[in-house]
């Protein structure tokens, strides 16, 4: 037997994820990251492809082991490969990451892809790259509309302003804008003074991201009500967006320089003590997974290592269980929720984290809607040429959710709470909200 | 703090799942953990107890007849015919659409290559296809699956001696999908009637099916297809397309991907949810802490690593290809807690020169006690508290056998329901 791979699967020597891996310096000349031994650990068995959303759907779309391994090695072997388009259809839902048997990087070797097909195979004047900057820097425009919140609610959703946007910019104008809170959470967070609680040992750094701080305060102050309720000191350290859109854009320029700041102001926190929580689950999958492999910066894996969902950080240090297990909910929440699990949060293997936190306190039920695809994914459903595709992905939920006894609805992910609200005409709230209306008055 | 139960199941796979559904049904507050999606999306479907000896005698007619034949370390024989046919009824209870439980004997089904293959449980879909039926047969396969050939497959039928009439035909999937069209695609067409352009008009898919279908069928009573009938509502699509063609449909069980696979790991999961567990996927367990017995666990959740505490802990984490078992240049191990796997030192020594010869890798695995407890190499418990099932465990080939899933069910059976017992 040569020491050659065989290509059986059943080769005792195939890279296993579970050791450290020695690259091979065979192209040397690349200075990127190396993703060989993730083409080399696929062993095409396809499930990949089985969990893809978009290949459900789309019958031209080539699916993750082709937009994965077999065009990294494509692109290895022609020096004039040029990244296929359909990279651009990806929805960068991770699905094929999360399901990868042989624990096949698919997440980085599609960023990497996307980065490099948008860097050099389109147009930096076409309208649709402007539109996707515009999207993917969603912090800028955001930062601009709440300084005047109620004129940008009523303009962003007036419909002469939307059917320009359809007809300039294709943004579909089925969709309605986010609305913008008339008070931001870092305002709110300076109004109050800062943190009520302080403590040596306990502390957290909150990455709140650029929804719960301009769209849904709500979550981000339940957040701090929660922490401060179990002793903890909450600081909240300038940030700017986790990148997450700019990675699903191909931008990883723009998202370098936002994940600079973070993980500067963040480890500095992180040495002063605290743990970092996000209450997105995309902001948190960023910091703990894409960051590292993507970015080369200086503390990236110390963040990385410290960082925590806001949910699972509660169950990991605190007796959040017994305490919602002995609580009751009346008012407001107390309600049937239909939840949706974002892929992001799957990803993390917080999929079932809310239904299991909420199985035993009274007052409310929440089930799950199952597996299906929100179809959104953060700005792919925004684009005029997507939003058939988006809903259409989508539909599986909505219709999980109108079966389910459940009239509103819960998900830590606020893109796709936006989606099902779109299409259900549900109410959205996220699994912070509901533990603070257990936990405190 | 961690996070804490009962029993937790590392690895989502056939024997994770059973065992943790065996434990949940016990009344444990159970938790499975696994790195991601198990070798259930790339098996046929199909459940096999046991289809051969360890000898290559067979096709067997009664598996239970062979258990007490095996050798002496075969999983069968740790756990006795009684605990394996207790695990078969707990599967038929949780998997109520699987066929093939009112018989001791293995059923004979056509399989995409030709073959004809003893297995003890099948899907309800694939339920029509049985080669001991004696009505004609059409099978019908789809120019860009180029994976079934239906012609050929009915060709190898007649050569095995087949008691029916076989033919086989080939057409153009409605709409002219690419040639690597994802089965789920076909799956979720079919399922929702999604549009298709025929001729320059849009059709419902599984309608112009029909009509494609329609006109090839002479006498036969029965009409095989790949599975790619439907994806949550198989049964529906099977319904739906009988009604219209007036003859028995079912699927011929599948190449990796496959569907039947899919199905049944979803039906799995959501009979663990029913009995009150809970599971999360996406990352491994990549250490512990622990002497005698196991504390703690900890799931590096891309960078972070949390803990999880448990009373009893079962691994589940699968063979070479499921990552339970893992292997560089030297040795053979079991990377989570470095339990003894039995192999030579001679790396060489690890194969058969032959391609399709009996290699001892194959039958790599920890070998455990009749508790199913990990064993080191002095024979003792590795540790008081954690067992294992599936494929993690040495001393049986399922390649060989046809045993894989009959294996994964009844040691996960028996992992769970005893981890349950006492952690109570
Ligand atoms: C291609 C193929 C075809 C087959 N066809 C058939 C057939 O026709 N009939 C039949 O009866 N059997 C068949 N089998 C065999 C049968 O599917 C398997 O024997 C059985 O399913 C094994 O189940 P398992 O649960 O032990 O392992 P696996 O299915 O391998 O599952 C192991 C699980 O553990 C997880 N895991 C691994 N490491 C960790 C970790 N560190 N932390 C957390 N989780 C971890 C993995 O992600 C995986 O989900 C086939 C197998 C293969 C590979
Ligand atoms: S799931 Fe993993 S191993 Fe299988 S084809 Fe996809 S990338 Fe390759
Ligand atoms: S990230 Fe999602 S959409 Fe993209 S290839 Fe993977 S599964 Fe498909």
């Amino acid at each position: 037997m040569s020491d050659a791979r065989d290509p059986t699967q059943f080769d005792p020597i195939v890279p296993n994820t579970g050791e450290e891996y020695e690259p091979l310096e065979v192209f040397p000349e690349d200075d990127g990251f190396d993703l060989r031994p993730g083409a080399d650990s696929c062993y095409k068995c396809s499930t990949c492809d089985t969990n893809c959303p978009v290949a459900e759907v789309d019958d031209d779309f080539p699916g993750p082991k082709f937009q994965g391994p077999e065009q990294w090695r494509l692109k290895q072997t022609d020096d004039d490969y040029e990244i296929d388009p359909s990279i651009s259809e990806c929805s960068n839902c991770l699905r094929c990451d999360t399901s990868c048997p042989s624990g096949v990087n698919l997440a980085q070797m599609h960023n990497t892809a996307r980065g490099e097909y948008v860097d050099n195979q389109v147009s930096k004047l076409s309208v649709k790259y402007i539109r996707n900057r515009i999207l993917a820097n969603y912090r800028t425009s955001a930062y601009f509309a709440s300084m005047f919140p109620r004129t940008a609610n009523f303009f962003m959703n007036f419909g002469p302003v939307r059917w320009a946007m359809e007809k300039v910019m294709h943004i579909p104008s089925e969709r309605e804008f986010p609305e913008f809170a008339t008070q931001t959470f870092r305002q709110w967070w300076s109004e109050r003074g800062g943190a009520k609680v302080h403590s040596d040992d306990k502390k957290i750094a909150y990455f709140h991201g650029c929804y719960s701080n301009y769209n849904t305060p709500e979550v981000a102050k339940a957040l701090v009500r929660i922490y401060e309720h179990f002793g903890y000191e909450v600081m909240v350290p300038p940030q700017k967006c986790s990148g997450t859109p700019m990675f699903a854009n191909g931008m990883l320029d723009d998202a370098r320089r936002h994940a600079e700041t973070n993980v500067e102001e963040l480890t500095a926190a992180i040495e002063e003590g605290a743990d970092v929580v996000a209450s997105c689950t995309s902001c948190s999958m960023a910091l703990r997974n894409e960051y590292p492999e993507l970015f080369d910066i200086d503390g990236i894996d110390d963040l990385a290592e410290h960082t925590y969902d806001a949910v699972e950080y509660l169950r990991i240090h605190t007796d959040v269980r017994q305490e919602l297990e002995a609580a009751e909910v009346s008012g407001e929440l107390e309600e049937e929720f239909a939840y949706h699990a974002p892929c992001h949060a799957r990803n993390q293997g917080l999929e079932r984290q809310a239904i299991e936190l909420f199985r035993d306190l009274d007052g409310v039920a929440v089930e799950d809607v199952g597996e299906s695809c929100s179809g959104i994914s953060g700005t792919y459903g925004w684009k005029s040429e997507k939003y058939e595709k988006s809903m259409e992905i989508g539909s599986e939920m909505f219709e999980h959710m109108e079966e389910s006894e459940g009239t509103t609805g819960m998900t830590e992910c606020p893109t796709c709470a936006s989606q099902m609200e779109h299409g259900t005409g549900y109410e959205v709230r996220h699994p912070l909200e509901l533990i603070e209306a257990a936990l405190i008055d | 703090m961690a996070i804490e139960s009962d029993v937790l199941v590392i690895g989502g796979g056939l024997a994770g799942l059973s065992s943790a559904i065996s434990a949940a049904r016990e009344g444990a507050d159970v938790r499975l953990v696994t790195y991601k999606q198990s070798t259930l999306r790339q098996a046929s479907g199909l459940i096999d107890v046991l289809g051969y000896t360890p000898d290559g005698e067979g096709p067997l007619t009664d598996p239970y007849d062979a258990i007490p034949e095996l050798p002496d370390e075969h999983p069968y024989r740790l756990l006795g015919e009684d605990t394996v046919r207790e695990a078969m009824s707990m599967f038929d209870e949780v998997a109520d659409t699987y066929r093939g439980g009112h018989t001791d004997v293995n059923a004979l089904l056509p399989t995409y290559g030709g073959t004809v293959k003893p297995t003890a449980r099948y899907p309800e879909g694939a339920a029509a296809g049985l080669a001991s039926d004696d009505r004609d047969l059409l099978l019908v396969g789809f120019e860009a699956m180029p994976d079934f050939d239906a012609p050929h497959v009915a060709a190898h039928l007649e050569a095995a001696g087949v008691p029916f009439d076989v033919r086989g035909e080939t057409i153009q999937f409605p709409g002219d999908l690419m040639d690597d069209a994802k089965v789920t695609r076909y799956a979720k067409l079919l399922e929702n009637n999604g549009p298709v352009e025929v001729r320059g008009r849009e059709r419902g898919a599984r309608d112009a099916l029909v009509e494609r279908l329609n006109p090839l069928i002479e006498d036969e009573g029965r009409i095989g297809l790949p599975a790619v009938l439907g994806d949550a509502d198989a049964a529906g699509v099977r319904a739906a397309l009988e009604a219209e063609l007036g003859i028995e449909v079912f699927e011929v069980p599948a190449t990796p991907p496959s569907m039947p696979g899919v199905r049944l790991e979803d039906r799995l999961f959501e009979a663990f949810d029913e009995a009150g567990g809970n599971f999360e996927s996406g990352n491994p367990v990549v250490s512990f802490d622990g002497q005698d017995r196991v504390e703690t666990v900890y799931v590096d959740k891309q960078n972070a690593r949390i803990p999880y505490s448990a009373e009893q802990f079962v691994l589940a984490t699968g063979g070479l290809v499921g990552k339970g078992v893992e292997s560089d240049r030297e040795h053979v191990y079991e990377p989570i807690f470095d339990c003894h796997v039995e192999h030579s030192e001679d790396r060489y020594d690890w194969f058969d020169e032959a391609v399709f010869g009996e290699h001892p890798f194959a039958g790599f695995g920890v070998d455990p006690d009749a508790e199913l407890r990990p064993l080191d190499s002095a024979g003792s418990p590795e540790f008081e508290n954690l067992r294992a099932a599936g494929s993690v465990l040495g001393g049986y080939d399922f390649a060989a056998e046809k045993s894989g899933s009959g294996v994964s069910i009844a040691t996960g059976y028996h992992a769970g329901r005893l981890a349950a017992q006492e952690a109570q």
